[in-house]
């Protein structure tokens, strides 16, 4: 599977690079599905930097799994879990006792980036010292400005709040706070009236 | 000047902390409170040295939470263009001077999780703002702060006073210096690293940092640059439509002022932006001296920042 390419450009949508090893005094690597093939990648062709990394892997949503190629690596380190929310105390654990010099790389969707992202900003770190590479699924993580909740791996647009029930047209404005885009009521006025929803993100 | 209302000030103390060096209070002279700052902040104070005016900028170092007046520290620089030299000769207590409102291009990132300092020499002042700034918001800090010997130590004692053993000292003569390599091996993740001081030890802390893998975006430095003197030049301006003659000893940003020209300054230092301008017509070489432009912009002759860069050559045409 190849890089995923953005199709839309607004201020705030983040852009992506590609996994290049840096210097540094560990590497520290989170991915979920496709992304697993950009980590390889990345360790295959520096593999000085295996006894200094540390991959923790989540199974993608829509069950791209390659958990058995980065066990295969030889990372100093590798921890798959199911799930972000079930890696994100090793996440801040790994950040919070690391010392300058740590180097933090995400490949995947951009659901997992944005909120590995998120975390490092709280460990302190500026919120471009991550290297990010977009694999995999384009779904989206969408925060629904009006009830507020989340709404992780959204394909369609409109699409209907999981929280609140409301249609939101998901927007290209992003928060790095709470690494998500943005949703807005698209029939606050008419009620009811909504166009078809199209799967804007595969 | 961009923007910028001028303060009215009195000079109320000018003390000599050592040899080279002098501190000097301002408070204004309708007796109100001082805009606020924040550490890193510093002012550019305006002087009248016999006819030639001269604008210098000094970083504050009184402590922000404090109003009630600036503090400046200056080094007397003998080979200097004579800025420090007027403050050190000329200005006495009582006097009556002008500063600008205070600019801050050294501000403290207050999402670290730690702020380390790496001062030399007169470099410290900005530090010692910061540091009360710090101190007071209960922030995680640590100073690193070498110097040529005791004498020359400014500050030192009232820093370790307020401080205690966070304020590191490191005396040249005596053969004392900052194991960096290993500073920065141990600072934990979301540390800010500032420097300030001679432009070698900038060049030094930052590549090291670079190159052990700290992120641009956690570095910060300052270093306010002093016009370098050179041969006189010409410059045409293509929207006033007057040539200006740039002396040997003057910047151009100091010729424009001297030629009635309003042109946009705020450091005079090389390290604000503020007096870019277009270059449209260059038959000779730029000499680029300021921390502003990019690599690709300097070779490409399309900008200068009159505050420090010179030219040499035939014609020089900016858009002003």
């Amino acid at each position: 599977m190849s890089q995923t390419q953005a199709d839309e450009v607004m201020k705030s949508r983040p852009l992506y690079g590609t996994l290049t090893p840096k210097q540094g005094s560990s590497h520290f690597i989170v991915a979920d599905g496709e992304g697993g093939d950009a980590v390889a990648a990345l360790l295959n062709a520096a593999p000085d930097m295996k006894p200094l990394a540390h991959i923790v892997y989540i199974p993608g949503a829509n069950g791209t799994d390659l958990t058995a190629l980065l066990e295969g690596l030889g990372a100093r380190v590798f921890h798959p879990a199911p799930s972000y929310a079930s890696a994100s105390q090793r996440i801040r654990k790994v950040l919070g006792d690391a010392h300058m010099g740590l180097q933090l790389y995400v490949a995947g969707t951009e659901g997992l980036i944005g909120q590995v992202q998120r975390d490092a900003i709280a460990a302190g770190l500026p919120h471009d010292a991550l290297t990010t590479e977009q694999r995999g699924s384009k779904a989206r993580r969408v925060q629904c400005v009006h009830c507020k909740g989340i709404t992780e791996n959204v394909t369609l647009d409109p699409f209907v709040c999981s929280h609140c029930g409301l249609n939101l047209f998901v927007r290209d404005h992003y928060s790095r706070r709470l690494a998500a885009f943005q949703g807005v009521c698209i029939d606050a006025e008419d009620p009811g009236e909504v166009p078809p929803s199209e799967e804007r993100f595969k | 000047m961009s923007g910028q209302t001028r303060l009215t000030v009195i000079v109320t103390e000018v003390v000599a902390v050592n040899s080279l060096i002098k501190r000097f209070r301002f408070v204004r002279e309708d007796g109100g409170l001082m805009p606020g700052f924040s550490g890193g902040a510093h002012t550019v104070v305006e002087m009248d040295d016999n006819g030639t005016r001269r604008l210098n900028a000094y970083s504050l170092m009184s402590d922000p939470a404090d109003t009630s007046g600036y503090e400046i520290s200056v080094r007397r620089d003998d080979t200097g263009r004579g800025g420090s030299l007027f403050m050190h000769n000329g200005v006495k207590p009582g006097m009556k001077m002008v500063i600008s409102q205070p600019v801050n291009l050294f501000g403290l990132d207050l999402r670290a999780k730690k702020h380390l300092m790496i001062a030399g020499g007169i470099g410290i002042t900005p530090f010692i703002a910061q540091m009360a700034q710090l101190d007071s918001l209960g922030h995680r800090f640590e100073l690193h702060y070498a110097m040529r010997d005791r004498e020359l130590g400014a500050y030192m004692k009232e820093l370790s006073a307020r401080h205690g053993e966070r304020v590191h000292a490191y005396y040249d003569l005596e053969k004392q210096a900052i194991d960096l390599a290993n500073l920065l091996k141990i600072q934990p993740l979301g540390t800010h690293l500032y420097v300030c001081g001679p432009k070698g030890m900038i060049n030094w802390v930052l590549s090291t940092a670079k190159a052990m893998g700290w992120p641009k975006g956690a570095l910060h430095s300052e270093e306010f640059l002093a016009p370098p003197v050179g041969e006189a030049f010409k410059v045409e301006l293509s929207r006033s439509k007057i040539t200006v003659e740039v002396g040997p000893t003057q910047s151009m940003l100091e010729a424009l002022e001297a030629a009635g020209v309003d042109a946009p300054y705020l450091c005079r230092g090389g390290a604000c932006g503020q007096c870019e301008c277009r270059v449209t017509a260059s038959d000779g070489e730029i000499l680029h001296y300021d921390h502003w432009l990019s690599d690709e912009q300097k070779a490409a002759k399309t900008h200068i920042m009159p505050c420090v860069s010179r030219f040499k050559g035939e014609r020089l045409v900016i858009e002003l």
